[in-house]
């Protein structure tokens, strides 16, 4: 019987990489039982959908005056 | 034709430095990469075809420089930033490998709670929180979905450490957010 803690790492494990059967296994048997492990497994994946929305709502953070006018300056400089 | 990647500076400045600075969270090195890419841009600009719109190529532009950046960074990472830390799942559970600190159920309804701002801002925050070595791989992997052989590769690291470290950014962000957004009680 797999515990909690390797429950938890084999969760996140399998965002990365198909679990091989006997694991595979393994974690549906104890997430059936274990009521705390499967509000983390949610957890895990809810934490993988935020990201995923973070990834394409970017929050706005203007460029200081000071870098626009760096970066502008480098570009002529390059630019001769 | 400078002039015209100028006038880019101005419309694509604020949507690049955005986008470098939730990846990299300094400001000083977001700053540097989009400086990097203007200059790539103008260095290379006869090979933009028009194809894709200023904004799509200066952003596959910049995913270069910020994964080239991070390469190196964690390279040249130190070694006391990985000491001194607790890791999270000596936190989180007991020596018999059961939860010390309970997950509690977020009871949240997934497609709402993600459109809510409030709820990203603290995300931002515990993202803000994660150690740089963990914060590194997590951006590569969860933003700019990298996937894992990729990574390790990039990086010259072996997946099994990969995934642990990838682990343990996800134990904590979710501990993170249990605490500042769940405001869940460690019981």
């Amino acid at each position: 019987m797999l515990t909690c803690k390797e429950v938890s790492k084999l969760v996140s494990e399998s965002l990365e990489h198909p679990l091989p059967f006997r694991q595979r296994m393994g974690v549906r048997l104890h997430l059936m039982m274990c009521s705390m492990c499967r509000a983390y497994q949610k957890q895990t994946l809810l934490l993988r959908a935020a990201m995923r929305t973070y990834a394409r709502h970017e929050p706005s953070e203007p460029l200081s005056e000071q870098a626009r006018q760096r970066i502008k300056n480098a570009l002529k400089t390059d630019g001769k | 034709m400078s002039a015209e990647i100028e006038t880019w500076v101005d419309e694509h400045g604020d949507a690049l430095y955005s986008y470098a600075l939730s990846r990299l969270r300094n400001p000083a090195s977001a700053e540097d990469v989009v400086q990097e890419t203007f200059l790539a841009a103008l260095r290379s600009q006869d090979r933009y075809t028009g194809k894709s719109s200023p904004r799509t190529w200066l952003i596959g532009i910049l995913k270069h420089k910020i994964v080239d950046l991070i390469r190196k960074e964690s390279r040249e990472q130190s070694a006391e930033e990985i000491e001194n830390m607790v890791e999270p799942e000596e936190l989180f559970f007991d020596r018999k490998g059961h939860w010390r600190i309970k997950p509690v159920d977020w009871q949240v309804h997934p497609g709402k709670i993600l459109e809510q701002k409030e709820f990203m801002a603290v995300l931002l925050q515990c993202l803000e929180h994660l150690p740089d070595r963990l914060h590194r791989l997590f951006v590569l992997r969860e933003l700019e979905d990298m996937g894992s052989e990729e990574i390790c590769k990039d990086l010259e690291i072996t997946s099994t450490n990969l995934w642990v470290m990838l682990y343990r950014a996800r134990m904590r962000l979710r501990g993170c957010l249990t605490e500042n957004w769940f405001g869940g009680e460690p019981c």
